[in-house]
């Protein structure tokens, strides 16, 4: 062989020892490498592999919901799983939260620069099983490496796409008045699990964040009740937040019954000793489905017979009120409001 | 969970619910103060007063240590953290009141000063520690329930020779705002403040004991139950303090028994009396410069008095135009009093300290009580 024709050695990349260095976001070789053995090959799909700079692909007939989240969170490992699956999981929320069917994803790095390169596969190779899992696929990406001390390990952003099946019609403005309100599980699992992780309050549990992919729940509510009129999940700001949003969206209030709400005992504990209230943390795989109350017993019925679904509850209903209230039946007696989170709860917790 | 469930348990206060209407005289009214921030935000969180009969009032007292912290010791730490480029470390609450020129530690923050947040004097300790290159100042503030640990921290940064550990103290004591509102216009002479009887702090009187609220009992005629901070205990110490007004009687009663002794924690009082003294003269918000109602570092512990360190001066400043929280927490003003309340001032952007911390009367009660049709009646 002549030198012509000869490829060049490439080093492959030193997955054990090796970090990200300035050249894996500079457009050139060390880049190219970067992609191709570990995006490439972990997210591995037909449009990625044509190694274009976008992704072409067709979509089927119907409204096309897209949707784009951030992903922050600090640690970025935590018991029940890791800023990989979690950018995932949340954009995969997001969309499904129109009552789409979530197709296809972006992803967006931004690494900092002496991020362990074993780390970076161990989140990419979540994001791949938590994209194969859920049926969607991973077509485009990009990335970026800032300065050591310029970031944070890694940050992510991923986009979505997902199309809308025919009759369905599902938005934060259609709450109304004798709506039932639906929560498919605990909340505060999330947040609890994550801050338990943070160095500086020394604490433990046994307890898993709750991130997982929620669009089949969507699609199993939407099959037996497709006249429901809201979907959200109640991530950053909690249950409380959530409703509160879907309250002003939709010009209704809400009253909520406490002692129907479910907490894990573990999380009502933290909450207690660290003075938060479980209704303001942080969920990844919960929903809140507000439906016409007749539905209501069959949209309980099918969240509690998918395990993501299986502590669901009816926790209260839409009222008539201007000021669009969301208050509480508190479990002692009495009646409060339960307003918007104010302030900063728990900082980069996704 | 256990030890906390029972104390908010529905079914038992519906049997006190209906204790208190069959108590209370229908020729009179019941006006009780309760003291302490904890038992505002309990109050308002479990929706009490949506219990109570028609006549008995509760007034928001000014414990709440965040709200009594006056302005001029805000722009001191605010002084600490972005000219002396110490790193400050206080409890997450009082980084967002607003002092002079609506600048907050918070806001301090985001122009590069480091101000962290910490659970305990422990977590400050750990940080002088860990960064000894950092001049670390622990913004303490709070009445006698956070003064132990304040002491201890004290104590074991002398014990570990640290150079780079400082305290601000703003320590306050409960009796001497008792003390103050008693002895105020409103209450004394006017009666523009009737107030029948007082619902003791409850952790400030697993420090002191309940032996130093006799002296109210006694001199004011005004009863004292002392309760803990669970809604039942709340609604129980009512129902004492209705008996006690029926009865003619002022006596001090404890009905946080299972934690409060008459005398308190031997302990902590002799930590505390260790490493500080009292100031002669201390001003709060709301109530005033007060005599003998705030502490300071022992000479002994000077070393890590950050006010002797850093030569920190005071500068007393009024409040925000048309904030009311000066009369709210002397009892004289209902929050929805204030002009300001739910308009300008909300928790978002807080104008004055009562809407910043969750035991200030005005953050407990826009965050809890908008709702409440009966007592936005009352105050229309």
């Amino acid at each position: 062989m002549d030198g012509a024709t000869k490829t060049a050695y490439l080093r492959p990349l030193d997955v054990r020892h090796g970090r990200v260095d300035l050249s894996h976001g500079s457009g050139g070789r060390a880049m190219a490498q970067l992609i191709e053995q570990m995006f490439v090959r972990a997210f591995d799909n037909e449009w990625l592999r044509q190694g274009n700079d976008g992704a072409c692909f067709p979509l089927p007939v119907g409204r096309v919901v897209m949707a784009t989240d951030s992903h922050v969170v600090s640690p970025l490992f935590f018991p029940g799983g890791d800023i990989g699956c979690l950018s995932v999981h949340g954009t995969i929320n997001d969309v499904a939260m129109a009552g789409a069917q979530p197709l296809y994803l972006s992803a967006s790095f931004i690494l900092e620069e002496g991020f362990p390169l074993g780390d970076l596969q161990r989140i990419v190779e979540s994001m791949a099983c938590a994209a194969r899992e859920a049926g969607v696929a991973i077509v485009t990406g990009d990335t970026k490496v800032v300065q050591q001390g310029k970031g944070d390990g890694v940050f992510i952003t991923t986009t979505g796409l997902g199309v809308v099946p025919e009759g369905v019609q599902v938005a934060g403005d259609r709450a109304r008045r004798g709506d039932a309100i639906l929560l498919s599980g605990p909340v505060g699992d999330h947040g609890v699990t994550v801050l338990s992780m943070r160095a500086n309050l020394g604490f433990t549990t046994s307890l898993l964040s709750d991130t997982a992919p929620l669009h089949r729940l969507v699609a199993e509510i939407l099959s037996v009740a497709p006249d429901i009129h809201c979907l959200r999940d109640p991530t950053r700001g909690g249950l409380a937040t959530t409703l509160n949003e879907i309250a002003l969206q939709s010009g209704v209030g809400m009253v909520l019954r406490e002692d129907a709400i479910p907490v894990r005992r573990e999380v009502a504990a933290a909450c207690e000793l660290l003075g938060l209230d479980p209704l303001y943390v942080a969920n990844e795989g919960k929903l809140v489905c507000i439906c016409p109350a007749e539905r209501a017993a069959a949209v309980l019925h099918a969240m509690q017979a998918n395990p993501l679904g299986s502590g669901a509850a009816i926790i209260g209903e839409v009222v008539e009120d201007a000021r669009c209230f969301v208050q509480m039946e508190t479990a002692f007696g009495g009646r409060r409001m339960v307003d918007w989170l104010s302030g900063e709860q728990l900082p980069r917790i996704c | 969970m256990k030890y906390v469930d029972e104390f908010r348990d529905g079914k038992l206060a519906r049997g006190l619910t209906r204790a208190l209407h069959a108590a209370v005289r229908p020729d009179r009214h019941y006006r009780f103060m309760e003291f302490c921030g904890g038992h505002t935000h309990a109050i308002a969180r479990y929706g009490i007063e949506g219990l109570l009969p028609e006549n008995l009032h509760l007034i928001h007292g000014p414990g709440c240590p965040v709200c009594v912290l006056p302005i001029g010791r805000i722009d001191s730490a605010l002084e600490l953290a972005l000219e002396r480029r110490v790193t400050l470390c206080t409890y997450a609450d009082v980084m967002r009141v607003p002092a002079s020129g609506r600048m907050s530690l918070l806001q301090a923050r985001a122009h590069g000063a480091d101000v962290r947040m910490v659970y305990s004097t422990l977590d400050a300790l750990r940080i002088a520690r860990a960064e000894a290159e950092r001049e670390v100042v622990f913004l303490a503030i709070g009445f006698e329930t956070t003064t132990p640990p304040t002491a201890a921290a004290i104590r074991q940064a002398a014990a570990l020779g640290l150079e780079n550990f400082s305290v601000f103290c703003n320590h306050v004591l409960t009796p001497a705002a008792i003390a103050s509102i008693l002895e105020s216009p409103e209450v004394r002479k006017l009666g523009t403040v009737p107030l029948d009887g007082f619902i003791g702090p409850a952790h400030v009187s697993t420090v002191i004991g309940s032996q130093p609220y006799e002296f109210f009992a006694e001199e004011y005629r005004k009863p004292v139950v002392i309760a803990g901070f669970e809604p039942l205990d709340v609604m129980q110490a009512i129902l004492m303090l209705v008996q006690q007004v029926n009865e003619g009687r002022s006596e001090v009663e404890n009905e946080f028994s299972r934690a409060v002794t008459v005398t308190g924690n031997e302990k902590a009082k002799a930590l505390v009396a260790e490493v500080f003294e009292l100031r002669r003269s201390f001003d709060w918000r709301g109530l005033g410069t007060l005599p003998y109602s705030a502490l300071r570092i022992k000479q002994a512990y000077r070393a890590f008095d950050a006010e002797t360190r850093f030569a920190l001066g005071y500068c007393p400043v009024p409040d925000a135009r048309g904030c009311e929280c000066g009369a709210i927490l002397r009892g004289v003003r209902r929050p929805t009093e204030c002009r300001l309340f739910g308009t300008v001032c909300t928790p978002e952007n807080p104008i004055g300290s009562c809407m910043v911390s969750a035991e200030g009367a005005c953050a407990a009660h826009y965050t809890y009580s908008r709702g409440d049709a009966r007592r936005e009646r009352r105050v229309s």
